[in-house]
């Protein structure tokens, strides 16, 4: 069996990858996606909009808060996009990926503006980097980079 | 120096404006890292090496713009923008621009 594993290596590495990446994606993604939710939880009290508007009084301070994130592609969900692309359609393997890179920037962002005591982020701008695609000469690195930024609004009773 | 990504800084009010301030990085990963990402690109999840090396990027294009408006004497930046770009293969850019200007 050992022998019959090792002489057919070429297919039974890409296999065995195969299934690793499955078995270790699938649960990364679900341990991720639970973690997001129970932050998101926990923020709600915090939320974060895309508007400009700001309250016009002296009590407020303003700081810009950022988060970023990078997630990464596993090999099965390389391997079902490839297949996709050959008939086309729906990426879903790629579609949760960005989903959580976004969300979890906007979580860090939260919880940068959660500790300078703010109340409210408002013009809150999302932007996608390719640092690892372009670091990358080959091009072998599939990742999702997400930026959140935007302005924690923040009571200040002092002045 | 107080940065927003709006264009007021809430609370006080704009005297003077000074003009576009910019500042990039262009960043690469050493091999090491490239290889762990590689390893971690197949069981997937988050890239540890890449997040703090985006972090490093934009936390140092922040600090250049700023290190430029202070030069001009302005004390806040206002209207902060992030982009990104790749200019050479094997090298990325991280970029932040505002609006320098002094406020009361």
């Amino acid at each position: 069996m050992t022998r019959f594993l090792l002489q057919n290596l070429d297919l039974t590495l890409p296999l065995f990858l195969l299934i690793l990446g499955y078995i270790s994606g699938t649960i990364a993604e679900r341990r991720h996606y639970r973690s997001i939710e129970k932050r998101e939880q926990k923020f709600l009290s915090l939320p974060a909009v895309t508007l400009k508007e700001i309250p016009d009084s002296n009590q407020i301070e303003g700081r810009l808060v950022i988060g970023n994130a990078v997630i990464s592609i596993d090999y099965f969900k390389r391997a079902l996009a490839i297949l996709r692309n050959i008939f086309g359609g729906r990426v879903a393997s790629y579609e949760s990926l960005v989903d959580r890179a976004r969300r979890e920037a906007i979580l860090r962002m939260k919880e940068e503006a959660a500790k300078l005591g703010a109340h409210i982020v408002v013009n809150m701008r999302l932007e996608t980097s390719s640092i690892g695609r372009s670091a990358n000469q080959k091009r072998q690195i599939g990742s999702v980079e997400a930026i959140a930024y935007g302005t924690a609004l923040i009571k200040n009773n002092q002045t | 120096m107080i940065v927003t990504n709006v264009e007021t800084i809430p609370g006080k009010t704009i005297v003077e404006h000074y003009g576009i301030v910019q500042g990039s990085t262009v960043r690469a990963k050493h091999l090491g890292k490239d290889f762990l990402a590689g390893l971690k690109n197949l069981v997937g999840g988050e890239l540890k090496g890449y997040t703090e090396l985006l972090s490093e990027a934009r936390d140092e294009a922040l600090q250049r713009m700023i290190e430029q408006a202070t030069q001009m004497g302005a004390n806040a930046v206002v209207n902060v923008r992030f982009a990104t770009s790749s200019v050479a293969q094997g090298a990325a850019e991280l970029f932040a621009y505002g609006t320098a200007v002094k406020v009361e």
